[in-house]
C-alpha cells in the first residue's frame, strides 16, 4: 500500500538522485542563482554553507519547488520538476522532506495528529498504521512521550524534531534541511544536530544549509560554497575547510570560525 | 474598553491579525472574572427594565410583549437561513478574492465591491419590488436572498483577512509534504484561520440579526413588524418602540455571549502547560 504509493522505490546508492543544471533565479533586478549546476547521488549528504544572501536557501527551496526557476532544468530520479504538471509535482514533493528554518509545525494539530496527517490523508493509511508509523519516528527522534501535546506546549528543539519526524513519516528518498537550527537557543542546537547525524548514518540522501560548521565536518560528504548566487566552490569537508582556496571562501571561514 | 485593549493585546502576542469591525456590539471577554463589565450592566439593565415595566404597568408593557414571541420566531428563521447562505457565500468570496485565476478573482472582487456600495434596504426593496417585474418570490426568500448577498460581500472581506493572516510557512510545510492547493486550504490554513475570522463572523451575524429589521418594509411579520402593527392599531409608540428595542438588545447581548465562548473553545491548542 505505502510502497506502491510511493512513486519511486529506494534508488540505488551513488546513482544520481538530484540534477540542477544551468539553474537561474531572479528576485526583480537581484539575480539569486547565476548558473548553478549541482548533482546529488542518491546516499550522499551535501552541507551548503555561504553568507547570507548567498542563495543557499533559494537553490535548496528550489529542489522542491516552493520557489520557481527562471532558467535550466532540476531533475529529481529522473523526473523534470520545472515542467512538470501540479499533479506530478505532488507526489514528487512525497519523495522529498523538507525541514524548515522556523519548524512550521501545524498549531492546531497535536505532534501525533502532526505526523500522521499527510500519511493518512495522501498515503491512504489507516489511524493505527499512521500511529504506528509515527510513534516509531517519535521514539526515533526522542519526543514520543510529547505526543498528545500541540507544538505551542513544546521547545524550539522539540519542535524541530517533531518537524523532522513529520517529513519522514513520508518516507522520503531525499530529506532537504533549511538552516534548521538557525532559529534554536544555543542549548538545543546539539539535540537536533544529534537527529540529523543519526539520520545520515542510516543512509539518507540529505541537502543541508547550514551554519553548523561542526555538523558539516562529521557528517557532509562534500560541502558547497556559495556567494552570491554562485557554486565557488565544492569539495569533502576537510579540504574545503583546511585547505581553501578561493579568497572568498578563505574570508568566510575566517569571519565565522 | 479595557477588555477590547487587553484583547487586542493578547492577539500581538500570538501574532494574529484583528479584524475590527463596529456593526455589532463588542463582543465580551469569554469567562470574564469581572462581575461587572459594559456587557453585564447592558444585559441585567435591560433585563430589569423589561420586568419592571412588565410588572409595574402591565398594561400596555405585557400585552407588547405577549404580542411579540412570533416576529421574534420570524426574526430568528430569516437570520438562521441569512446565516447559512452568507457564511458559505463569504468563504467562497474571501477565497475568490485570493485565487491566482484573475476571471475568478476579478469576479469576486467585482462582486464585493457593487453590493458593498448599495444599501441594504435598497437591496430588498430591489429584489422584492423591482424584480417582480419579471419573477415573483416571497417576502421571506427576497429576505434571505437580499441579506445573504450583502453580508457575504461584507465576510467575504474577513475572511480573506483571516486566511491572509496565516503565516505562509504553513502552506510551505503543507505542500512540501506533497498536500496540493485545495488540501492546504481545507487541512491546514482554514482551520487556523477560523479562529481569527470568527468574531468578525460572529459580529456580522449579530448585525444581521438587527438588520433583518428592515424587512418589515415588505410587511414580514419579523419583531419590527409586530411591534410597528401594534403601534398602529393602539398608538402606544413610546411602549411599543421601547419594549422592541429592549427585545432586540437581550437577543444581541446574548448572541455575542455566544460567539465569545465559541471564541474561547477555538484558543484550545494555545495554551501552554
Amino acid at each position: 500500500m505505502t510502497e506502491e504509493s510511493n512513486i519511486k522505490t529506494q534508488p540505488a546508492k551513488g546513482e544520481p538522485i538530484i540534477e540542477i543544471s544551468q539553474v537561474w533565479k531572479f528576485f526583480g533586478s537581484l539575480t539569486a542563482l547565476q548558473d548553478v549546476n549541482l548533482t546529488v547521488h542518491a546516499g550522499e549528504r551535501v552541507v551548503i554553507i555561504g553568507p547570507s544572501g548567498s542563495g543557499k536557501s533559494t537553490l535548496l527551496r528550489s529542489i522542491n519547488r516552493l520557489e520557481t526557476i527562471d532558467q535550466g532544468t532540476i531533475t529529481i530520479q529522473g523526473q523534470d520538476i520545472s515542467h512538470c504538471r501540479p499533479h506530478e509535482l505532488n507526489l514528487m514533493r512525497r519523495n522529498v522532506g523538507m525541514v524548515f528554518q522556523q519548524f512550521n509545525l501545524f498549531p492546531h494539530k497535536t505532534v501525533m495528529q502532526n505526523v500522521t496527517m499527510a500519511p493518512r490523508k495522501l498515503l491512504g493509511l489507516t489511524k493505527a498504521e499512521a500511529e504506528e508509523r509515527a510513534l516509531k519516528l517519535l521514539q526515533k527522534v526522542g519526543i514520543s512521550d510529547k505526543a498528545a501535546a500541540y507544538p505551542a506546549m513544546l521547545s524550539g528543539g522539540q519542535q524541530q524534531r517533531v518537524a523532522i519526524a513529520r517529513a519522514l513519516a513520508m518516507q522520503p528518498n531525499i530529506m532537504l534541511f533549511d538552516e534548521p537550527t538557525s532559529a534554536l537557543d544555543p542549548e538545543m542546537v546539539g539535540e537536533v544536530l544529534d537527529v540529523m547525524v543519526g539520520l545520515a548514518e542510516d543512509g539518507m540522501t540529505m541537502c543541508c544549509v547550514t551554519h553548523e560548521m561542526g555538523f558539516a565536518k562529521m557528517v557532509a560528504d562534500r560541502v558547497i560554497f556559495m556567494d552570491h548566487g554562485q557554486i565557488i566552490e565544492q569539495g569533502n569537508p576537510e579540504r574545503i575547510f583546511n585547505s581553501p582556496r578561493h579568497p572568498r571562501l578563505r574570508q568566510f571561514l575566517e569571519q565565522i570560525l | 474598553m479595557a477588555s477590547e485593549t487587553e484583547k487586542s493585546a493578547d492577539n500581538e502576542s500570538t501574532g494574529n491579525i484583528v479584524v475590527l469591525t463596529t456593526q455589532g456590539p463588542q463582543i465580551p471577554k469569554p469567562w470574564g472574572k469581572r462581575i461587572i463589565s459594559a456587557w453585564s450592566i447592558s444585559l441585567m439593565g435591560a433585563i430589569i427594565t423589561l420586568i419592571v415595566l412588565c410588572t409595574m404597568w402591565p398594561d400596555p408593557y405585557l400585552d407588547v410583549l405577549t404580542f411579540l414571541p412570533d416576529g421574534i420566531l420570524v426574526t430568528f428563521e430569516v437570520t438562521a437561513l441569512a446565516i447559512c447562505c452568507a457564511v458559505p457565500l463569504g468563504l467562497l468570496t474571501g477565497l475568490g478574492r485570493i485565487a491566482k485565476n484573475p476571471v475568478i478573482n476579478l469576479g469576486a472582487s467585482t462582486y464585493v465591491e457593487i453590493i458593498r456600495g448599495i444599501p441594504l434596504l435598497v437591496q430588498i426593496f430591489y429584489i422584492y419590488y423591482a424584480l417582480s417585474k419579471f419573477l415573483q418570490v416571497s417576502s421571506l426568500t427576497s429576505a434571505v436572498v437580499a441579506i445573504s448577498f450583502c453580508y457575504g460581500a461584507y465576510m467575504g472581506e474577513v475572511f480573506r483577512a483571516g486566511i491572509m493572516a496565516i503565516p505562509k510557512g504553513q502552506t510551505e510545510a503543507a505542500r512540501s509534504l506533497g498536500f496540493n492547493r485545495f488540501q492546504t486550504m481545507f487541512y491546514v490554513i482554514l482551520p487556523q484561520a477560523w479562529r481569527t475570522i470568527l468574531p468578525p463572523v460572529g459580529n456580522e451575524c449579530i448585525a444581521m440579526l438587527k438588520d433583518t429589521s428592515l424587512v418589515s418594509v415588505m410587511a414580514m411579520p419579523d419583531l419590527m413588524q409586530r411591534g410597528r402593527s401594534f403601534a398602529a392599531k393602539t398608538y402606544l409608540y413610546f411602549e411599543t418602540y421601547t419594549i422592541v428595542a429592549l427585545v432586540y438588545l437581550i437577543i444581541t447581548l446574548l448572541l455575542s455571549k455566544c460567539v465569545a465562548i465559541m471564541e474561547a473553545r477555538l484558543n484550545y491548542y494555545d495554551r501552554r502547560k
